[in-house]
């Protein structure tokens, strides 16, 4: 088969880059070496719509984010996401400072960001009772949210494929030929053809760059640490909380999450390897530290979790979004790094603006559908919506996960659904399953089960995440049959 | 939604809620619903396959499943209701208890009288905050328990255990006799957190090392579990960095501790002890909402299940009676009980006198000691004493204190309980 | 010669501390038990210690594929290793009723091992 454009990489980048494309009559495929959507970056980062105050004027990262932040609300429902547009606040801690702040705002204003000012005193302290006695001022925006961002790349990625882009998981590129004017990408089962070809690689956007022939560009991974603190602890603060960079450091956030918990972090520590996910004891007393300039945290006996995630960011400091200086129809969307959860829809209509300037030939779908095919999920459901669902799936009134409150019909429909879960993590990314104060220690066992029966594989072959993450290690009596 | 009415309703179906049902039922009520999230009534005990259950309460032992069963069946004889797999999911401030199951939806039941039996949960690596990777192979004790004791599975084979609470250690022998290699039990305390007995017979019987004051500071292994960095803590439980040592395994459990469930008990506004992590109760197992009674695990974590009973089986004598009065309270003030010198908490915070029977008191001391008594004080006058050989914090103690002590003619508004020396003079 | 051992007792969770004082296989004194059956214990954890074992059989069409086990009497201590695979071969076909004879007089303990929960037919759908 011969595609019209592979895009490589099934993170939020290449996942709105195929959904955008997934608009016109092409033949589309997304190549992703991990076994799910949302493996790397997308997986683990600060999970916030950024108003797009931030970054240089005129930069890529400041155009399209505040693009992107524009278009959320759209697509959020198409995509039934939950995005709650909270506002941020960056909050000053002395009153040398004040500048900066000001400064920060003016960026924002000929960044394009609408309803920016600063607040002070009494307002303050009534938007945002919990802060800091030395919190003295803060930079309001409200077109800031919050969003789950595995959530939104799987539900892009899903509509993506619900308009004929085909997925294929488990692929890691390892080639790319260019002959004939024809891509021959390879992975280490497959070859495909392409007309174009499009690097979301995320991480490794510069090893699949030098694939072709370019190295204009490399990828410095930088770690960043983050703790979840308990849902008892979610309506701590009630915006995105940032801090002003200082003399003491970049600043962390502190955040309720879409689903309610508490989030804190991140660190920022530039490391050498791309796989190295590890939390550290510095880091993670670092930015519960830090954090606790702008709010006095709860006790660390209240952390659900904590976890690290990459930044891709590249040596040129801005996104890289443009053409192969070598081969115009090799389009770089690489060093998406922050803001690029808020920037991916933009990227995508960027990206395939470049596509069609290298000679894509678009034509509208007459049957594209924006709209994600599963309806809102179980959780978001009203007593009598759930009540109807349930008279029909009683499987949706079986609780699994207790401290989430996810029923087998949610596991059963997060394994069935147009990107399935193949395993415990996906299934946890899916319904929540697993993701409470529990960290699955009452459910993990019922879903292991529940996968084992509906992907028809014995229970020892589930993974927590694909590869070598198996869950258990054989039977307790081994060889012995208990069927009849 | 459907609305349904009960006498009685009891949330969990482990030893603590089937306990209340049965001793409610004894005394007269009729009309008991009982509601269990599991696919059957026992909760946790059905697992629980190692023997030492039920000296106190059947005086002989038995294991897990056997002690559950003398419940249920129990249960059954006496025709008490109960729903499985339903989970309540809101409990109000008006005993209003919303709940959903397969065959009913969601659906709304308003009792007289509750008893809350959510029992406990595990702590997890998050609570604890272990750096490092996030392989498989890192359980919580309990998870383990399951699969290799209900569903028959090995969640690895080269095994370090975190935690010596009781759960660890009867981990680390049904690792063992199921073919496991168990490289060490780790303590972050100078002492064992479980009882003496399974130290012997869970440990020193297969030769697992237990290394008092160390902890896993670090978790290797990008997939499955490779290792663990342990090191050896100081004074204040911090690690010492130059004693880090690798272990390699492809297993970490977890047993560091228990967890009373009150996430429904808090939403429904009922005081919570913050020592206890459980509702404050009285002497009737009765939470600071009136007619809302709790036992078991969800109250504070036992080491006995036979206690639990007991405790369940109070906690249904009294609802029974609260639903017999109509809501008719004894009046008069509440004798409040003080965790004294070196006592953590104590069950129940609070007597309600009314011509007092002996009360049962639960409580915790905050370290090792030897050769002490346990004091209690009414109105500042040593009342009642008890000569203990040992007491660790592992081990919760318990008193029957003689309820004529009540009865003295001051008034008594506050005891006291605390460890003293036993030289130390009055 | 003259062997002084402190023990501590496993028969209930008071996990009492006892010394004992032995001479080869005459014990010459015992103290520190707390009941009755807490000397019983010390004088059999030094002459033949015996323990009560629990595991799992393997269940034929149940709606568990394994159940709970224990053996109905302590059997002696050096006998676990054996014990476990004998317990490992065995399997057990469902319905399981708690008190069923798994194995009898394994290892001629005089000993059986006996189920200790209810396992039933798995009905197929």
């Amino acid at each position: 088969m011969l595609y019209d454009v592979v895009v490589i990489g099934a993170g939020v980048t290449g996942a709105f880059i195929a959904r955008e494309l997934s608009r016109y009559e092409l033949k589309v495929c997304m190549l992703e070496k991990e076994t799910d959507v949302s493996m790397g970056t997308s997986k683990a980062n600060s999970a916030i719509v950024h108003a797009g105050f931030d970054a240089v004027p005129n930069s890529l990262k400041a155009q399209l984010n505040v693009r992107g932040n524009k278009r959320m609300p759209l697509i959020a429902q198409e995509l039934g996401v939950d995005f709650k547009q909270i506002g941020s606040f960056v909050l000053c801690h002395s009153k040398e400072d004040i500048p900066k702040l000001e400064e920060l705002m003016k960026r924002g204003i000929s960044n394009g960001v609408e309803g920016l000012e600063i607040i002070t005193g009494d307002r303050l302290k009534a938007m945002e009772p919990n802060i800091t006695a030395e919190s003295i001022a803060a930079l309001y925006a409200p077109t800031a949210g919050i969003i789950c961002p595995y959530e939104l790349t799987l539900h892009a990625a899903e509509n993506a494929v619900e308009n004929g882009v085909d997925l294929k998981l488990g692929h890691e590129v390892t080639s790319i030929r260019f002959d004939s004017n024809i891509f021959i990408i390879s992975s280490a089962q497959d070859e495909f053809k392409a007309k174009f070809i499009v690097n979301a690689a995320g991480l490794y956007a510069d090893t699949v760059s030098m694939m072709a022939g370019d190295n204009s560009f490399s990828i410095k991974p930088r770690r960043g640490e983050y703790v979840l603190f308990d849902k008892a602890h979610g309506n701590l603060v009630n915006r995105v909380i940032f801090q002003l960079p200082s003399a003491k450091g970049k600043g962390v956030l502190v955040t309720p999450t879409v689903d309610g918990n508490l989030l804190v972090g991140p660190n920022a520590e530039e490391i050498q390897d791309k796989q190295d996910t590890a939390t550290t004891c510095s880091g993670l007393s670092e930015i519960l530290r830090t954090a606790s300039l702008s709010v006095s945290l709860p006790s660390t006996g209240d952390i659900i979790t904590s976890f690290a995630g990459l930044r891709a960011g590249a040596d040129t400091g801005d996104f890289i979004i443009r053409a192969s200086e070598g081969n115009k129809r090799f389009i770089h969307a690489a060093g998406i790094e922050s803001p690029g959860l808020t920037a991916a829809p933009a990227i995508g209509e960027r990206v395939v603006k470049l596509l069609e300037e290298s000679g894509l030939r678009l034509v509208q779908k007459t049957n594209y559908n924006p709209s994600i095919k599963y309806g809102k999920a179980a959780r978001h459901m009203t007593g009598d919506e759930l009540n109807k669902l349930i008279r029909q799936h009683p499987e949706f009134g079986r609780i699994v996960c207790r401290c989430e409150k996810i029923t087998e019909g949610e596991i059963l429909s997060s394994i069935h659904r147009t990107i399935g879960a193949t395993n415990l993590d996906a299934v946890k990314r899916r319904t929540r399953a697993g993701m409470g104060r529990c960290q699955g220690g009452f459910c993990s066992s019922r879903v292991v089960e529940i996968l084992s029966r509906e992907l028809k594989v014995p229970a020892e072959e589930i993974t927590k995440f694909g590869g070598n993450s198996r869950l258990l290690m054989g039977r307790t009596k081994h060889n012995l049959e208990t069927n009849c | 939604m459907n609305v349904k009415k009960a006498d009685l309703v009891i949330i969990g179906g482990g030893p603590a809620g089937m306990a209340a049902a049965i001793e409610a039922s004894k005394n007269g009520i009729r009309d008991i619903l009982i509601l269990e999230r599991e696919n059957n009534l026992g909760g946790i005990l059905h697992q629980c396959i190692h023997n030492g259950f039920g000296l106190h309460y059947f005086g002989e032992e038995l294991t897990g499943p056997e002690y559950a069963w003398r419940f249920i069946d129990e249960v059954h004889a006496r025709n008490i209701s109960y729903y499985v797999e339903t989970t309540v999911i809101n409990f109000g401030p008006d005993k209003t208890i919303t709940a959903i199951n397969s065959q009913e939806g969601l659906f709304i039941i308003k009792p007289r009288a509750v008893v809350l039996a959510m029992g406990c949960r595990e702590r997890t690596r998050g609570a604890l905050n272990i750096p490092g990777t996030r392989p498989a192979g890192i359980y919580t004790a309990g998870l383990a328990q399951k699969f290799v004791n209900m569903e028959g599975f090995m969640p690895g084979k080269s095994v370090v255990i975190l935690g010596s609470g009781d759960i660890g250690l009867i981990m680390a022998r049904r690792m063992f006799l199921e073919g496991a290699q168990v490289k060490m039990v780790c303590e972050l305390m100078p002492y064992s957190g479980g009882l003496n007995r399974n130290i012997v017979q869970c440990l020193e019987d297969f030769d697992i090392p237990l290394r008092l004051k160390h902890t896993v500071v670090a978790i290797h292994g990008k997939e499955r579990l490779e290792g663990v960095t342990i090191a050896q803590v100081d004074e204040h439980r911090k690690p010492i960095m130059e004693t880090c040592e690798t272990v390699t395994c492809d297993t970490l459990l977890l047993s560091v501790g228990l967890i009373p469930e009150n996430e429904l008990t808090r939403e429904a506004g009922i005081i919570v002890d913050r020592r206890t992590s459980g509702p404050v109760v009285n002497d009737c197992m009765e939470t600071s909402m009136e007619g809302v009674f709790a036992c078991g695990n969800v109250v504070h974590v036992h080491d006995l299940v036979d206690y639990v009973s007991r405790e369940g089986a109070r906690a249904g004598e009294c609802a029974a009676a609260y639903i017999t009065a109509e809501g008719d309270k004894a009046e008069g003030g509440e004798i409040q009980i003080t965790a004294g010198k070196c006592v953590r908490y104590t069950v129940p915070q609070k007597i309600v006198p009314k011509g007092q029977k002996n009360i049962r008191l639960f409580f915790r001391v905050t370290d090792i000691f030897r050769k002490v008594k346990i004091v209690v004080k009414a109105n500042g006058e040593t009342v009642f004493e008890r000569k203990r050989n040992k007491v660790t914090p592992g081990e919760m103690e318990s008193l029957e204190i003689p309820g004529s002590i009540l009865n003295s003619p001051t008034n008594v508004n506050e005891l006291l309980v605390e460890v003293q020396n036993i030289e130390e003079g009055q | 010669m003259l062997e002084k051992k402190t023990l501590i007792c496993i028969i209930c969770p008071v996990g009492c501390q006892i010394e004992v004082c032995r001479d080869d296989d005459n014990i010459r004194s015992i103290s520190g038990y707390g009941c009755k059956r807490g000397k019983e214990y010390a004088i059999s954890e030094l002459l033949n210690p015996v323990r009560t074992i629990t595991s799992t059989v393997t269940v034929r069409c149940g709606e568990h594929q394994v159940v709970p086990v224990k053996t109905d009497k302590p059997i002696p201590k050096h006998l676990i290793t054996e014990l476990m695979r004998e317990i490992n071969k065995c399997s057990i076909q469902a319905p399981v009723r708690m008190g069923d004879i798994v194995l009898q007089n394994v290892l001629n303990t005089g000993a059986n091992i006996i189920a200790t929960g209810n396992i039933p037919v798995l009905q197929q759908e």
